[in-house]
């Protein structure tokens, strides 16, 4: 089966600057959640960028379906760290954006977004307006508007970065069971190793700047994951200790601190 | 820009002593415009009783109410107030749409800002009203250099508004809608425009306001009607309640558009009210 993306030869370098992306080749198959886990400034973000077209790459190509990337789109749904929700719109006037773009009859709007607010436990709050919710309240609303869009892919770009602890697992758990009724292709940045594992079919490991893809993990554990079994926190320390050499280089490379890895 | 945006409410609702109740807010504000008539009554008829000066240079409100009743009675009030209004209406809606339609392209298009930008800066620094005499030249004493005129003058706050709302705008929200599958007509209707509101509506403020600034002294020259002409006329007639009856006008009528808009703020930015 040819992959839902393919990422072939892309690196990036800003102005005159040192590269960000450094020759990354990965394919990314349909229905899988890809994590791409690496320090701050790895260039994660970039590729995440690059993929959505907000980004153009310095050399090699996105493909999506085998077609090459030029520009952000409908077919890829990015989730931002930020949120990102229109704050002149309310809870469902947000899920509703992509629908109303496409010009979709508003009967049939209604019915999506209800069917993704209640999915992500928002029925109650329809009519609010952003600046009356929580970060993890806006954060479902922000997955909401990108799943009510239905698009084959999804981006999501260290969703749950600005949330507490407490919230984030909320939230993994949330996505996790999100995924197993969507089944989207989804590439999902983060710099938490445990995020990665609980959520990734595959964990994308990149080296500090320029960023490359260092190892690639298969995650085979089972679909409903427990943080607590070994065989989780066996992966755990496998990864921790390979992002751990990355972060040494850092160091050691620039005699400074270098970026930190959430463990 | 900052400051404009914020200083309408701070000095409505301040920032220092006790929160008041809004009940008790507005009997405070009542009692206030009260005193302050009851001041000005006290003085002009101390004026009055001790034959301090001809009580004809400050007259009490009383005297104000009843040189404006009698121009009501006469029928003739309320032409001068539509006068006023229509150009007010008229120059302010133009000067606005103006404003606004160039602002979005200048804010939205390099190209258009390039050019527009540098016209603008050198035009704004003149004080409107050194330019009135040169309507007058151009266009005449009719009803188009009043209106244009106001065009003109309040065409600059909502302009430079607008233009400065484009720019700032969150890159991250055009990501959002183009990943959604905005079209750059849709992004322009549905994302750079409401995002944009808030700060053209402060600038349709402070251009509401200073329409009724300009109007009154293009009514001082070559007009018939119109709140200015009444003080102008008031002046040469010596009518000093006349005169003063205009401006209480004026002033009510500037608080009440000021109102208007704030209606409408809130009616459109609900999301900013909460």
């Amino acid at each position: 089966m040819t992959p839902k993306i393919r990422i072939v030869g892309v690196s990036k370098a800003f102005g005159g600057a040192a590269a960000a992306l450094a020759g990354v080749d990965l394919d990314v198959a349909e229905h899988e959640l890809l994590c791409l886990l690496g320090p701050s400034g790895c260039g994660k973000s970039t590729l995440l960028n690059i993929v959505a077209g907000f980004l153009a790459p310095t050399t090699g190509r996105v493909l999506v379906d085998e077609h090459p990337v030029d520009g952000p789109g409908a077919d890829r749904g990015v989730v931002f760290q930020e949120y990102v929700l229109f704050p002149w719109l309310t809870v469902a006037g947000n899920v509703e954006f992509g629908l109303k773009l496409k010009g979709t009859a508003a009967d049939e709007r209604r019915r999506t977004v209800a069917r993704y607010l209640d999915l992500v436990g928002l029925s109650a709050h329809a009519g609010k307006f952003p600046t009356q919710l929580s970060g993890g309240m806006k954060q479902r609303v922000a997955i909401a508007r990108a799943l009510a869009n239905d698009p084959a892919i999804i981006l999501m770009d260290e969703p749950f970065g600005a949330l507490d602890a407490q919230t984030r697992e909320v939230l993994q758990d949330e996505l996790s069971r999100i995924q197993r009724l969507e089944h989207k292709t989804v590439i999902f940045v983060t710099h938490s190793i445990r995020e990665a594992v609980y959520l990734a079919d595959r964990v994308v490991v990149m080296t500090s700047a320029p960023g490359r893809i260092k190892q690639v993990f298969d995650i085979t554990l089972p679909e409903v994951r427990d943080r607590f079994a070994p065989e989780f926190t066996h992966y755990e320390s496998e990864i921790t200790r390979v992002v751990k050499e990355e972060v040494a280089k850092t160091i050691d490379g620039h005699g400074r601190q270098g970026p930190s890895v959430h463990e | 820009m900052e400051l404009i945006s914020t200083l309408p409410e701070l000095m409505e609702w301040g920032f220092r002593g006790p929160a008041l109740s809004r009940r008790r807010a507005i009997r405070l504000k009542l009692a206030a415009v009260l005193g302050f008539l009851a001041l000005w009554s006290l003085v002009s008829g101390v004026v009055v009783v001790a034959k301090l000066f001809n009580p004809i240079f400050l007259p009490g409100p009383w005297m104000i109410a009843d040189a404006l009743w009698t121009l009501a009675v006469k029928g003739q009030l309320w032409g001068h107030v539509a006068a006023t209004l229509q150009r007010v209406a008229i120059g302010f809606s133009t000067g606005a749409a103006l404003a606004i339609v160039l602002g979005l392209l200048a804010g939205h298009v390099r190209l258009v800002r390039n050019i527009l930008e540098p016209v603008v800066e050198l035009l704004r620094p003149i004080p409107p009203l050194a330019m009135l005499p040169l309507f007058l030249v151009w266009v005449g004493i009719g009803e188009g250099s009043k209106v244009g005129f106001i065009t003109y003058a309040t065409f600059f706050p909502t302009f430079l508004t607008t233009v400065h709302a484009v720019r700032r705008l969150d890159p991250l929200l055009v990501r959002a809608a183009q990943s959604l599958g905005a079209r750059p007509s849709q992004l322009f209707v549905r994302v750079i425009l409401p995002a944009a509101l808030p700060d053209i509506l402060v600038g349709i403020r402070l251009g509401v306001a200073l329409s009724f600034f300009v109007i009154v002294i293009s009514e001082f020259i070559g007009a018939e009607q119109g709140l200015g002409f009444l003080i102008n006329d008031g002046r040469s007639f010596f009518l000093v309640p006349q005169m003063l009856g205009a401006a209480v006008l004026l002033g009510l009528l500037g608080y009440g558009g000021n109102a208007l808009v704030r209606l409408v703020e809130r009616r459109v930015l609900r999301w900013q009210y909460l």
